[in-house]
């Protein structure tokens, strides 16, 4: 049995140490890609966050439940991408219809995130880690917070950058991979915390 | 459709990486070492050649309507034939590689030339795209996974280059590439720049 402060840790590596974007790169299209406006970068980190959560756990629940009694495991990529992409489906509809509100603010992120690798990667490492339940939601609830993070503090950054005087050829995309370099230098300073 | 466009397109003209910014995840992940890059890009140059004529093969049958689930299936595939291929004869790059082996599958260049080349050209030159476009993928993973291993660890492959008091620890980690990516690209830009002040100067 695991104790409090192991679960308080994974929370918090997923967050900070082991943020998705900036220390295990998964993510990065949406990243570069809906980081230019703060409130855009709002939505995405949500709905991220969202999926990542609902479908680990549903993830978690097949690989012990189904693939490892049948002794299929070696199907688990194939059928983690199918359930993502089938509950980002019924997010969408479910949403639609029950959660209008929800759905106007979240709804044009969803279909981006099937192929975001930050899903499937935190599903297969929840696997690789070995984690239990509780572990598995706390692990990809942290993550989930962290990409929110990181994106949302990377989104203001490049409305600043937006308006500084930049050498040509380092204008947009290579300014902001400079920028998260930097980003990245400062977030391994937590690694010491735990 | 000249099958030396489709070469140039894939290599230079159309880069994944460096020119349309795709499939960002693996590169920044993988290109510790110079070995890493060459193994992830040759698994993904075969993952692509073989969807490409697989997808090519069936765009007749597969209904429009379900298309990207269809392709995303064949595609993970094709994943877990390579990883298990891997895992079985390059132990060694299997470990180092790690999650982001099977994260091939939502690679979005693999789907991008499933959607966009493969599913309205024949199976020659589909083929032909997938090796055009792995190839360019290949070359920038090399490029940016030599210069990280160059300047992080001082060695080419593993051979000792650099004296051990130029090694720049940052390089193999997490930020040293996104600083390579973005200085690379930054040097791209103006060469591409200069090019194109040229052609307006003639």
């Amino acid at each position: 049995m695991n104790d409090l402060s192991f679960y308080f840790g994974l929370i918090f590596s997923g967050l900070v140490i082991k943020n998705v974007l900036l220390a295990q790169f998964l993510g990065l299209c949406p990243f570069i890609g809906v980081s230019k406006k703060t409130s855009s970068a709002v939505g995405m980190g949500l709905a991220v966050t969202f999926v990542l959560v609902v479908a680990s756990m549903i993830s978690y629940a097949f690989y012990y439940l189904v693939q490892v009694p049948f002794n299929i495991e070696f199907l688990r990529t194939i059928s983690f991408v199918i359930i993502i992409a089938s509950i980002v489906q019924l997010i969408e509809v479910i949403t639609k219809k029950y959660m209008t509100t929800l759905y106007e603010s979240l709804g044009v992120y969803l279909p981006l995130i099937t192929t975001n690798c930050a899903v499937l990667g935190i599903a297969l490492l929840n696997i690789n880690y070995g984690y239990d339940f509780l572990g598995t939601l706390l692990y990809s609830l942290g993550s989930g917070l962290g990409f929110l993070l990181v994106i949302v503090l990377f989104s203001a950054i490049r409305e600043k950058l937006e308006l500084l005087d930049i050498p040509k050829a380092f204008q947009g995309l290579p300014i902001a991979l400079v920028t998260a370099a930097f980003m990245s230098l400062a977030f391994i300073g937590f690694g010491g915390i735990l | 459709m000249k099958i030396s466009d489709i070469f140039k397109n894939g290599i230079y003209k159309k880069n994944s990486i460096f020119i349309m910014l795709l499939g960002l995840c693996p590169t920044l992940a993988v290109t510790i070492s110079l070995f890493n890059g060459i193994g992830m890009g040759i698994s993904v140059l075969a993952i692509l050649t073989m969807s490409n004529i697989l997808i090519s093969l069936l765009r007749k049958i597969i209904p429009a309507a379900i298309r990207i689930p269809a392709y995303i299936g064949i595609i993970a595939a094709l994943v877990t034939i390579i990883e298990m291929l891997i895992h079985a004869y390059i132990p060694s790059l299997y470990v180092s590689l790690g999650i982001y082996l099977p994260l091939i599958v939502v690679n979005c260049i693999i789907l991008e030339r499933a959607e966009s080349f493969a599913s309205k050209n024949n199976v020659l030159h589909s083929a032909f795209d997938g090796m055009a476009v792995g190839l360019g993928f290949s070359f920038a993973l090399i490029l940016i996974s030599f210069f990280r291993e160059l300047l992080g660890t001082g060695t080419v492959l593993g051979f000792q280059v650099l004296p051990a008091s130029t090694n720049m620890l940052v390089m193999i980690l997490p930020p040293g590439a996104f600083l390579t990516l973005g200085i690379l690209l930054g040097v791209i830009n103006h060469y591409l720049n200069k090019k194109k002040e040229e052609l307006e100067n003639e």
